[in-house]
């Protein structure tokens, strides 16, 4: 078993196949948008593969240490202008293909006129902690 | 009277279920049973006494089962499951915990499922406890446990094991190493010291062996959040009275007469854990070792280990040919083709292979080790570049 993210982008990513941008959705293609979403992880529940699933908003700061004793030092918030990740959704899995077709399964949730949304979503396999060096 | 402890409870818990078993419960309900009396036990607020763990744990798992078959809207299925239920008499234990291992291990689980239900119905961790053992929500891990018991409706507990398998589940757990509030690394010494008393099997003893060796080892292993190698950790971290009982079960298993692949990895950790410095190890009985773990069968990790070993034996040198039989996509290819590069004096492969090594590696331990490896060397020539990428 490893642990895949699959990491959704608002912008940024790669170009969607139905690039109808967000603010255009009706409510009801938006809707069905985040129903199938929510379904799937769902169903990722039952069969014992979800770790997390989160949607982030848009707007968002940067942090930074200043030194011992002073205030960490804040800029924004603001919407990041380059790459802005949209969400997640965490899985563990039991194969690199299972993790293909969840994220394959993901990128079809439905978009205007209902048609899938086709993006691109960046997959990534988790570190695990260290194995037991046996042998 | 005895205070209801976690530790008293889960020794009783395989045997419980069990009892159950034979008494007419199907295995699925017996283990939900005597989970429900288990948190009844670990509710801080009842903080019970009872006379004796397992007859207490026996009678209110039983009662549960009973509440949930009545509960049951199917009601001949109900006096069914009743009508089965044996004259009460002596119950043999060890058969029944050994046949709860075998059931857990069933052929048709995947591995990982095999792990899961062996910590819960064996071990008798508490579903949460599994959960945040593998770092996954107590939902989704409540959701694999019950398809797994699923998968088993309809086995008995008497069907004959296959040991091997146990073995393998018991190994692979030892493997998940997962640093959590659950030592798994622990569960899986109990759970195979707790085997090992229930048969006289060579490998089962093998297999303790081998993880009471390692375990030794653990504390040297890593240090300020670094990986150590094996050559340059400080021996005297190593708890040697772990490595005499390591020793003296492996010896117990060799002297009769059965080897298999457990004993004789076990027999490589404990030349490790003998010798006192890395130049003293025995390197040439190790290469035999790895010779008799590849006649009982062969796999590129384990000719990857041989590689290793003769570079130790014979040379660097040596030890690059005996690498050139191996698969490229066996995990730490690369590591030991740079460690072997640089034993020649190759630094450039060595530099080149290590950063392979470092995009490969599935740990950040063993990343942030490769890229070290890999800075240090480049450094040494004067090319102050390897891993910047990665670095920052």
């Amino acid at each position: 078993m490893a642990k895949y993210l699959m990491l959704k982008y608002y912008r940024g990513g790669r170009p969607a196949v139905n690039s109808v941008p967000m603010h255009q959705l009706t409510p009801e293609e938006w809707s069905a948008h985040v129903l199938y979403m929510q379904d799937m992880a769902a169903r990722l529940i039952a069969s014992g593969e979800l770790v997390s699933s989160e949607g982030l908003s848009m707007e968002g700061s940067w942090v930074r240490f200043d030194g011992e004793g002073r205030p960490p030092v804040v800029d924004g918030p603001f919407a990041e202008t380059k790459d802005l990740i949209a969400g997640w959704m965490l899985v563990e899995v039991h194969s690199y293909e299972r993790a293909l077709d969840l994220a394959s399964e993901l990128s079809a949730a439905p978009w205007a006129s209902g048609s899938p949304l086709g993006e691109w979503l960046e997959l990534r396999e988790v570190m695990s902690a260290p194995p037991v060096d046996l042998g | 009277m005895t205070l209801l402890d976690a530790t008293a409870l889960r020794a009783v818990i395989p045997e419980v279920v069990g009892i159950l078993v034979r008494r007419g419960a199907d295995f699925a309900s017996a283990e939900d049973a005597v989970q429900c009396a288990v948190l009844r036990a670990l509710d801080p607020s009842r903080r019970e006494t009872v006379l004796d763990i397992r007859a207490w744990l026996v009678t209110v798992a039983w009662r549960a089962f009973l509440d949930q078959v009545r509960s049951d809207a199917a009601r001949t299925a109900r006096e069914k499951q009743l009508a089965r239920v044996p004259e009460p008499g002596p119950v043999p234990r060890r058969d029944d915990t050994l046949a709860l291992y075998f059931l857990c291990a069933h052929p048709l689980l995947t591995s990982t499922s095999a792990i899961t239900l062996t910590l819960r119905a064996v071990a008798g961790l508490t579903t949460r406890q599994i959960a945040e053992a593998f770092l996954v929500p107590e939902a989704t891990m409540a959701q694999r446990i019950s398809r797994s018991k699923q998968r088993l409706v309809g086995i008995p507990l008497d069907e004959p094991g296959d040991l091997s398998r146990v073995l393998r589940v018991l190994y692979l757990l030892f493997n998940e190493g997962y640093s959590g509030q659950i030592d798994l690394v622990a569960e899986a010494i109990r759970l195979t010291q707790q085997l090992a008393e229930l048969t006289d099997e060579p490998e089962v003893h093998g297999l303790l062996a081998l993880m009471i060796l390692h375990h030794a080892r653990g504390p040297a292993r890593v240090i300020d959040g670094l990986l150590v190698p094996l050559a340059q950790q400080d021996r005297s971290l190593w708890d040697r009275d772990a490595i005499t009982e390591g020793v003296d079960i492996l010896q117990g298993a060799l002297a009769r007469d059965r080897l298999g692949q457990y004993q004789a990895q076990a027999a490589i950790a404990a030349l490790h854990a003998d010798a006192p410095t890395v130049a003293e190890t025995d390197w040439q009985q190790i290469v035999e070792w790895y010779d008799e773990l590849l006649a009982i069968g062969d796999s590129p990790i384990v000719r990857l280990g041989r590689a290793l070993a003769i570079g130790e034996a014979d040379g660097p040198r040596a030890g690059l040919v005996a690498l050139a039989t191996v698969d490229s996509r066996v995990p730490r290819y690369y590591a030991a083709l740079a460690y072997l590069h640089e034993g020649v004096g190759d630094l450039d492969a060595a530099a080149t292979e290590y950063e392979e090594a470092a995009r490969r590696a599935t740990t950040t331990l063993e990343q942030q080790h490769l890229l070290r490896q890999a800075y240090r060397i480049s450094r040494g020539r004067g090319i102050d570049r390897a891993g910047q990428g990665l670095w920052n």
